[in-house]
């Protein structure tokens, strides 16, 4: 099969790569690149575990062709802490309220639950569940997920009024 | 003075993070930033992918394979069928249940999506393609899917190749689709006892084929080094150890030549118990093409091939006095085991611990019978969260118990209460043979139905049915009582083995120098948490802190040999391994103190992460300070060095259990229901970590949630399986789940060195029933009698139409 060229910007790096056109994102992500934090869960874009940000929507990106992200930013769990290693917040939130288990449907719980807070930075806890309807988890039975998310969305709200007033 | 005993007592003990602490987990810094090591990140120079070109169908002779055109493709550097795994003797294989399964279709297909070809080519894309250009070439046979009908003369034969074996792994067969037959307990007595019974009530209850389904599929990455003769296997091995034994007997490479590691394991539940067809294909291919070879499953491949559970269809027979008193029980079961007997129990229970059918009561005399038979379905029937055959048992004796109490007029909470085994009664010895080693079955179930005020609930709903049937609301309330026993911790070598290999688990400490350590582990988590928890047990044991403990599993070529994680057994068996092997180090500590505080062994007394002299409360030595003389100077005599080895074979298995309450609301015209609270009390004895004991309790709540409310893999008469993938199989999303409260009671096991008794699967074994209970008492009121799962609004929704209550 012929291959096309495709550049795309990925945490903020500029990769290209000549792919053939079939070519899944999560597998241009994993095997291409590198980024196995993203996870395959179906590959029939029903579970989210391959959840990644592009241009600022949510995508399952086994179901996005790596042609199809041609000159858009991707993000992925490894692009979520800072460059000095600091975690995100919705990392470490995770962790304190024991939002995971196995960590298979983690990372794309956590750029789902990222682009959910940036939608409703004030979500109520049915609007959290709502929001990550599209990611499954087998282990945790969602609870602490949901209450990690809304303490992280009070930790990012919390930050945010204080820049206001600084 | 050191700094240690300026401390508190308290705070040195907080900062060692051991037993109670809400410890948060280790394993999360990597999992959060996407960088745990899962199998398919396993990335090796030259690797190829294996696909399998799969059945379409239930039943059929196999008249022509045709490979050719597959191997033409480029890209394509092998196709493997049976017949080249007959040379290797690898076209069929033992099952741990002591039958064979074919790895790749010989001559025939028994179930659909069946092994027929393994393909592997250059990676996973042009490995899809070839499996498309393989023909097969089909002539499709009678297929058989009804358990009920396995055994009857119009069954077409589905297992030729034993069709004559009168005598199976476990007795005689009766039928050629007859695997076994199962008999506990005394038919005559119990017959005898049902006769006399003032009250007997009978029920056929099914519980549905349903799967584990943990997010991440199985797969493996083989890699043969023919220059050594070694073969590496990464996998998604709940029991890496038995997997290289299982390797190396059929692989016939010798055990030290085969290193199995499992990584980061993406959720188990028994689905990754097993040896499946794809690990020894991935094996035969990379010992065939001297390259590595990876093999991982899709989600349909997963659903509908690897590890079904359950199917089990139970008549259960329950006898009692008019005042609900328990006089007799007998279950007979049909087990439908698929296609092959690949069951993964211990091998002397074809049937797993069905006979803790009995449940918390204290019921005099029982008889149980089980009969596998083959069906055209996937095999399987693994523990699914469960401790073989417990969850089929528990949700058996929690339905009959709820129509027993129905029958005579009782409330299902009382009739429980009624006949608990009673505190003082414990060991108690089942009428199946068990002997329970603790409980408090009536406090825990106190605590459950204060906490949702039950009597004030029974009250409401009462309203609620008059209301009912004036016609003043269409909306039904459903209160569901479970109080389960587990049986977990396999398990006693006296009774349980696998593959010979006695049910015992291990652990090696080593103490280091500076006071770190590091423990190796034979079991293996798969998100479980094992990392953060096991390093608390030592943190106790020896006083070192948990965050200076480096807990690592599932390498076989570094860890000891442990028979790995399922049946909830690492808590019950490892975590006991963990505790004997730090205090074979604190004895050696405690020698070592006595030379350098120049006292004798006998004077000093442990306080915490360290020794003191007893009545001389400033001469201490740390566990620290201990640890570097270990290496440094130790006394005269003595060996230098700090660690132990544990092999611990368990006396006795453990019997956690709890008391559930699920409260739902259910509108009869729509079958939608509401679950307005879910409330669990557990007892897992001492409890460990209570953050990842709730974690465990609500993950397991939200699977049972998903069985009991929607899960099924479901036949058509023609062998097609109509729920293998996500679109068609209910996983619960965070919208459906409820919301779950728990609480606890702590009854230590009193054989387990730190008490404690297993948490991970109490929730599905209690949780099924719990919700099955409430759909069923939500509609009992108008006759009916047994509702069988799963209840999903369809469903519901005709039992209403089946009561009339649609006009
Ligand atoms: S793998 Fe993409 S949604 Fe499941
Ligand atoms: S933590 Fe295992 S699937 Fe969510």
């Amino acid at each position: 099969m012929s291959k096309i060229a495709v550049t795309m910007t990925v945490n903020g790096r500029q990769v290209e790569r000549l792919v053939e056109p079939r070519l899944l994102l999560v597998h241009f992500l994993r095997e291409e690149l590198g980024l196995t934090g993203t996870h395959i869960g179906c590959e029939t874009s029903h579970c989210g575990a391959c959840t990644v940000d592009l241009d600022g929507v949510s995508v399952k990106s086994c179901t996005v062709l790596a042609v199809q992200a041609q000159g858009k930013e991707v993000r992925t769990i490894e692009g979520m802490a800072a460059p000095d290693g600091t975690l995100h917040v919705l990392q470490e939130m995770f962790r304190e309220h024991h939002g995971l288990q196995c960590g298979w449907c983690t990372p794309g719980m956590i750029l789902r639950a990222w682009r959910l807070l940036q939608e409703n930075p004030d979500p109520s806890e049915e609007e959290v569940r709502f929001g990550i309807a599209g990611n499954l988890c087998r282990c945790t039975g969602y609870q602490k997920i949901v209450e990690a998310i809304l303490a992280a969305a009070a930790k990012l709200r919390a930050a945010r009024t204080v820049e206001a007033a600084a | 003075m050191s700094e240690t005993t300026e401390l508190t007592r308290e705070a040195r003990a907080a900062r060692l993070e051991g037993l109670g602490c809400r410890r948060k987990r280790v394993e999360d810094i990597r999992f959060v930033q996407g960088k745990g090591q899962y199998v398919d990140d396993v990335k090796l120079p030259g690797m190829l992918f294996g696909d399998f070109v799969r059945s379409p169908y239930g039943h059929a002779r196999i008249k022509k394979i045709d490979t050719s055109r597959a191997k033409a493709m480029p890209g394509v550097v092998a196709v493997l069928t049976a017949e080249d795994l007959k040379p290797l003797d690898l076209a069929w294989i033992p099952t741990l249940a002591g039958d064979v399964q074919m790895v790749l279709a010989d001559g025939k297909v028994l179930y659909q999506n069946q092994e027929v070809a393994f393909v592997v080519a250059e990676d996973r894309y042009l490995a899809a393609d070839a499996v498309e250009a393989v023909e097969v070439e089909y002539e499709a046979l009678p297929v058989l899917v009804d358990p009920f009908k396995a055994m009857t003369d119009e069954a077409p034969v589905l297992r030729e190749d034993i069709a004559d074996k009168k005598e199976g792994a476990h007795g005689p067969r009766k039928h050629p689709n007859h695997i076994f037959t199962w008999e506990i307990g005394d038919a005559a007595a119990t017959r005898e006892a049902l006769a006399r019974s003032e009250v007997v009530v009978e029920e056929l209850i099914t519980y549905p084929r349903v799967h584990p389904c943990p997010l991440e599929t199985c797969g493996c990455v083989a890699s043969f080094d023919k220059v050594k003769g070694e073969l590496t296997l990464w996998g998604t091995f709940q029991a890496p150890h038995v997997i290289r034994t299982v390797a190396s007997i059929l692989s016939k490479l010798p055990e030290h030549k085969i290193r199995v590691i499992a990584p980061d394991i993406g959720g188990g539940f028994g689905n990754k118990v097993g040896a499946y067809p794809g690990y020894i294909c991935a094996v035969v291919a990379s010992i065939v093409t001297g390259r590595p070879v990876k093999w991982i499953e899709d989600r349909i491949e997963n659903l509908s091939t690897t590890a079904f559970a359950r199917d089990y269809h139970m008549k259960a027979r329950i006898g009692a006095t008019r005042e609900g008193k328990i006089t007799a029980l007998q279950v007979e079961v049909i087990a439908d085991h698929g296609a092959f007997d690949a069951c993964a129990d211990p091998s002397k229970w074809p049937a797993g611990f069905f006979n803790i059918v009995t449940g918390s009561y204290d019921i005099p005399t029982a008889h149980v019978t089980v009969d596998g038979v083959y069906t055209n379905k996937a095999p399987g029937g693994v523990a699914y969260r469960c401790s073989f055959r417990v969850t089929e048992a528990a949700y058996c004796i929690e339905r009959i118990v709820d129509i027993l109490a129905r029958e005579v007029g009782m409330d299902p909470a009382d009739l429980r209460l009624a006949n608990f085994i009673r505190k003082e009664q414990f060991p108690y010895r089942s009428a199946l043979g068990w002997e329970y080693d603790s409980g408090d079955y009536h406090t825990a179930m106190h605590k459950a139905l204060e906490a949702v005020n039950y009597r004030a609930l029974r009250e409401e709903q009462k309203k609620r049915q008059e209301a009912f049937r004036r016609g003043e609301t269409r909306t039904l309330m459903g209160i569901g009582v479970a109080s389960f026993t587990e049986i977990v911790g396999a398990g006693p070598s006296r009774n349980c083995d696998i593959l010979g290999i006695a049910m015992f688990d291990s652990c090696e400490i080593r103490v280091h120098p500076t006071g770190a350590a590091i423990a190796r582990m034979g079991t293996k988590s798969q998100g479980q948490g094992h990392e953060t928890t096991y390093a608390q047990i030592i943190a106790s044991e020896i006083g070192i802190p948990a965050d200076m403990i480096t807990v690592e599993e599932g390498d076989t070529s570094t860890a000891p040999y442990g028979l790995g994680t399922y049946g909830s057994r690492s808590t019950p068996v490892a975590g006991a391994a963990i505790a004997t092997a730090a205090r074979k180090i604190r004895a050696k500590a405690q020698m070592i103190a006595a030379h350098l505080l120049e006292v004798h062994e006998d004077d000093l007394e442990w306080d915490v992460d360290g020794f003191r002299v007893k009545g001389a409360p400033d001469r201490f030595k740390s566990m620290k300070e201990i640890a570097w003389v270990a290496y440094h100077a130790p006394p005269k005599g003595l060996e230098p060095g700090l660690e132990a080895v544990s092999y611990y074979d368990p006396p006795n298995m453990t019997y956690p259990f709890g008391t559930y309450v699920c409260v739902l609301d259910i509108d009869v015209d729509t079958g939608v229901y509401t679950v307005r609270r879910f409330f669990a009390v557990d007892d897992c004895g001492t409890r460990i970590n209570p953050m990842i004991i709730e974690g465990q309790i609500h993950g397991g709540l939200a699977e049972a949630f998903g069985i009991a409310m929607g899960q099924e893999i479901r036949y058509d008469e023609i062998g097609n399986v109509h729920n293998a993938s996500f679109m068609d199989y209910f996983l619960p999303t965070a919208v459906e789940t409820p919301r779950w409260e728990t609480d606890f009671t702590v009854t230590p096991s009193p054989h387990h060195p730190i008490g404690a008794k297993g948490v991970g699967e109490s929730p599905n074994v209690g949780g099924v029933p719990a919700f099955s209970n409430a759909v069923n008492d939500a509609f009992a009121f108008l006759g009916a009698r047994h509702i069988p799962m799963p209840h999903d609004h369809a469903r519901i929704w005709l039992a209403a139409e089946k009561l009339g209550l649609h006009g």
